[in-house]
């Protein structure tokens, strides 16, 4: 186990943002900590790395109690939101900042931020300074400089957040690469479900300072552990008491097991998809249909048709649970179920 | 050094040095050279003023001379502080809103009163203003008398206040940005409606800031203002003159209480001020 | 505007130096040069060059606590610190005496010494350095010194290679403020000081005491040698502060 978190909690003032949470997150692993904000992922992070002190459990690096040691002794490279740059010193010195705190020989630390260089394409910015590059140039140099001292564990607070969608998708997917050549423990934390279940081997769902699941982002979409996980980790509509995918759903003019009676509300079709509203005794519902299944049905507004949940996981849903804010907007699609 | 802690939405908690050692040491130097240079002569001069009551200070500064002194002064002051807020706002609509060649040069040129020592602020306006300077001849043919007199004391408070007020709303009018004033504009407005109804409640705040340290700058002037004027008592004493001649003429419970009350006059702008700055900030 | 500029501050100021020549720029020198002249200007600028780099440590230090301390009385302090911007001089002269002066309850009497010049400079350009550091140390991205202290360096190397490499413009462009306020400071320096000519006697005092004796062109010439003074200094800063904008 490269990095063992165990009941730790943490309070500023009032607010308790991490609340007896244990983590494991094994060695060589690239690890995603996903929950929206103020569920205490960052603040994880940075109790991990000694910029917080927890004030209750511990924390292990490579099964070396490290809960007391200082930021410098973790070896632990840090990649902040807002890249944190020295904005004083160019490209070149960035990079070599841990390796000069190091006492690092000259040609030997050249070495190493040529490498470095060369591995995040900026070569060619290397006496430039921060303020002459752009998000994603200051991102990967900050990467670099975080890489430089061959962490133990790297660790990545919302890394992207601050970039637009192009090139964080762009990021995300050489981020990913980079781990598999580089193979260092990393844990990444992240808000964007997308995000995190594109890259991630494992995903640390956090919600109001408490881990709420963990598992292969596979698991997590498809057997969540509750309503919550469930809407935060993907599109969900109710059916009957129950919590379940929107793509998960059959509609047919003939009744079945199961199956609810419904009036169709709204027919939006979005080239290979269709979305259908559908009313179930005054509850809205809404189902994601390939377009060939809705072309077999004769769907417009008022018509009668009875849906069924073929497969897939639902969760029962409880009064007075929170759900997440996403419920029933599909990931990417920016549909208006109004 | 303080160990850095953000929450994960921004917000900083300050959080104590790891090195006490270090921290009380820093604090400890810091206040220790405050109380020193600041705080204790200060705690001092009210000791001394406020020794033996209230009365001692009253009729000090209520004899006839004393007066006139106060009087002086804030005909010198508020005229000087109406004289640079007019020119001050234009100056500042200048730098911000137009450009022209020279305009880099007039912006260091409204920073140099600063820089320049008091006394040859007024040697420069004798130069120019007095019976033998450049416009003396013609101003003594109209029968005007500027140094020696109010006028050239207006002057020389004028000078050294000058880019109080240009500093403070100049800022404010760049990060207002011009878009509502265009706005207006595109709806009809002329230039002035513009000013009076847009341009002005906006920099209200930072205008007053910036007039509030004028005025206490114009109040308590000493040095321009020594070289200008005629010292004569009753008529071209200002308050801190006053102090100087009250001093020389050993009447120190006198110069005591002058230099209380502007003390006290010093403290209370430094209170207004710092409201009003507050204010600049939340709005812009 | 510039109409009211030029009768104001370019016209009067362009007079002292054209009348320090009026006599000729030998006659301008000769009075510049003059043992008492020289002496004070000599003054001036050893004290002036002192306190700057003094209150610039000073200053800096307090700006420090100010902005990463917390201490009950700090909004006392905050607000106060402005003090001597605010004091008219000779107040600030009448201050200082009343503590440090012939009087003085605590028995320190540095009146007519050269450590009474020092004391009333320091006081006068107390809040410049402190003032220019603290917006831009407030400012400062704390996650930088994060960063730093991930990659192994010590708190000490933080203040030393993070923090104070972007603090210094804002140390420099109030090191010379202090310093062209320092050397034309007149109203607290000539209450302390007694003004002994050779002795303690500055150039601000010096001018005037040119002007008081009908000496209008050593006066100017004099004022002439302050002003270049200001303005090198002024057009340095200005320079600075534009090198400092690039860099962060």
């Amino acid at each position: 186990m490269s990095i063992s978190v165990r009941h730790v909690t943490k309070r500023f003032a009032q607010f308790t943002a991490l609340d007896d949470v244990s983590v494991d997150i094994p060695t060589g692993s690239l690890t995603a900590l996903l929950g929206p904000s103020g569920s205490g992922k960052s603040t994880l992070l940075r109790v991990i790395a000694g910029l917080d002190t927890a004030d209750a459990g511990t924390v292990s690096i490579e099964g070396a109690d490290a809960t007391h040691l200082p930021p410098q002794r973790r070896e632990v490279g840090f990649v902040f939101q807002h890249y944190a740059p020295f904005k004083h010193m160019t490209v070149y010195d960035n990079i070599a900042f841990g390796l000069t705190v190091r006492k690092a020989g000259k040609a030997e630390t050249k070495t190493k931020v040529t490498e470095l260089l060369e591995l995040v394409h900026l070569e060619k910015f290397q006496t430039r300074y921060p303020d002459q590059l752009s998000g994603g140039q200051r991102q990967r140099m900050a990467l670099a400089r975080a890489l430089a001292v061959e962490p133990r564990v790297l660790l990545l607070d919302e890394p992207f957040g601050a970039l637009d969608a192009q090139v964080r998708k762009e990021l995300r997917t050489w981020l990913r690469r980079l781990h598999d050549e580089m193979n260092v423990t990393t844990v990444i934390v992240t808000h964007d479900q997308e995000e995190a279940m594109e890259v991630a081997d494992e995903i640390v769902v956090l919600y109001d300072g408490r881990v709420q699941q963990v598992g292969h982002p596979h698991d997590v979409y498809e057997h969540p552990v509750n309503e919550w996980v469930m809407s935060f980790l993907g599109p969900v509509t109710h059916f009957g008491s129950l919590l379940v995918r929107p793509h998960d759903l059959d509609l047919a003019h003939e009744t079945s097991d199961g199956a609810l009676p419904a009036t169709v509300v709204r027919v939006t079709r979005l080239g290979f998809q269709t979305v259908v509203d559908l009313d179930v005794q005054g509850v809205p519902l809404y189902a994601q249909l390939a377009r060939e299944a809705t072309d077999r049905l004769t769907l417009s507004p008022g018509a009668s048709v009875y849906v069924s949940h073929a497969r897939g996981e639902s969760v029962p849903t409880v009064p007075g649970v929170p759900v997440a804010a996403a419920v029933g907007v599909p990931a990417g699609l920016e549909v208006d179920l109004g | 050094m303080a160990s850095v802690s953000s929450t994960s939405d921004g917000s900083v908690a300050v959080r104590g040095n790891r090195r006490p050692v270090a921290r009380y040491g820093l604090r400890f130097v810091a206040l220790g050279y405050l109380l020193v240079l600041l705080a204790a002569p200060v705690t001092m001069v009210f000791y001394r003023a406020f020794q033996h009551g209230l009365g001692p200070i009253w009729s000090a500064l209520t004899t006839s001379e004393a007066r006139s002194a106060i009087e002086v002064t804030l005909i010198v002051a508020i005229s000087a502080v109406v004289l640079n807020t007019l020119f001050g706002v234009g100056t500042a609509l200048l730098l911000v809103r137009r450009r022209f060649p020279g305009r880099h040069l007039l912006d260091v040129l409204v920073d140099l009163p600063q820089a320049v020592s008091p006394i040859v602020v007024g040697l420069a306006l004798i130069l120019v203003y007095g019976k033998f300077g450049f416009f003396g001849s013609w101003i003594e043919r109209n029968g005007l008398k500027i140094i020696f007199s109010l006028p050239g004391m207006v002057l020389a408070t004028a000078f050294v206040s000058l880019p109080l007020v240009v500093r403070s709303v100049a800022p404010v009018l760049a990060e207002l940005g011009d878009e509502q004033e265009q706005a207006a504009r595109t709806l009809g407005a002329s230039s002035w409606q513009t000013f009076r109804r847009i341009t002005l409640p906006s920099i209200r705040d930072a205008l007053a800031y910036g007039v509030v340290l004028s005025l206490a700058r114009s109040l308590g002037e000493y040095g321009a203002v020594t070289v200008v004027s005629g010292h004569v008592i009753g008529k071209t004493l200002t308050l801190t003159l006053f102090i100087d001649e009250r001093l020389q003429n050993f009447d120190q419970p006198a110069a005591y209480s002058a230099a209380v009350l502007l003390a006290i006059i010093a403290m209370g702008s430094l209170l207004i001020s710092r409201r009003f700055r507050a204010r600049t900030r939340s709005v812009a | 505007m510039t109409l009211y500029l030029s009768f104001l501050v370019l016209i009067p100021l362009g007079a002292v130096v054209w009348k320090s020549q009026s006599d000729g720029w030998s006659a301008g020198w000769h009075q510049v040069t003059s043992p008492e002249a020289a002496a004070a200007l000599k003054l001036t600028l050893t004290i002036s060059v002192g306190v700057a780099l003094f209150n610039l440590v000073m200053g800096t230090i307090i700006a420090w606590v100010l902005v990463r301390d917390d201490f009950p009385g700090k909004g006392a302090v905050e607000l106060f610190i402005d003090l001597p911007f605010a004091l008219p001089t000779i107040v600030a002269g009448v201050v200082l005496l009343s503590l440090y002066g012939p009087r003085s309850p605590a028995h320190v009497d540095i009146a007519f010494t050269r450590t009474a010049i020092t004391v009333a400079l320091l006081f006068v350009t107390l809040p410049f350095v402190v003032r220019t550091v603290q917006p831009v140390l407030i400012e400062l991205d704390r996650d930088m010194e994060a960063a730093a202290a991930s990659l192994g360096a010590s708190p000490f190397l933080i203040a030393r290679r993070i923090i104070l490499p972007n603090l210094v413009p804002a140390m420099l462009t109030g090191t010379g403020l202090a310093f062209a306020r320092a050397i034309g400071e007149f109203g607290s320096v000539s209450l302390l000081s007694g003004n002994l000519p050779f002795h303690t006697e500055v150039s601000a005092v010096n001018i005037f005491n040119q002007i008081q004796s009908d000496n209008p062109v050593g006066a100017a010439a004099q004022s002439t040698v302050l002003l270049v003074i200001a303005f090198v200094v002024l057009f340095a800063l200005d320079r600075l502060k534009r090198w400092g904008v690039h860099r962060g």
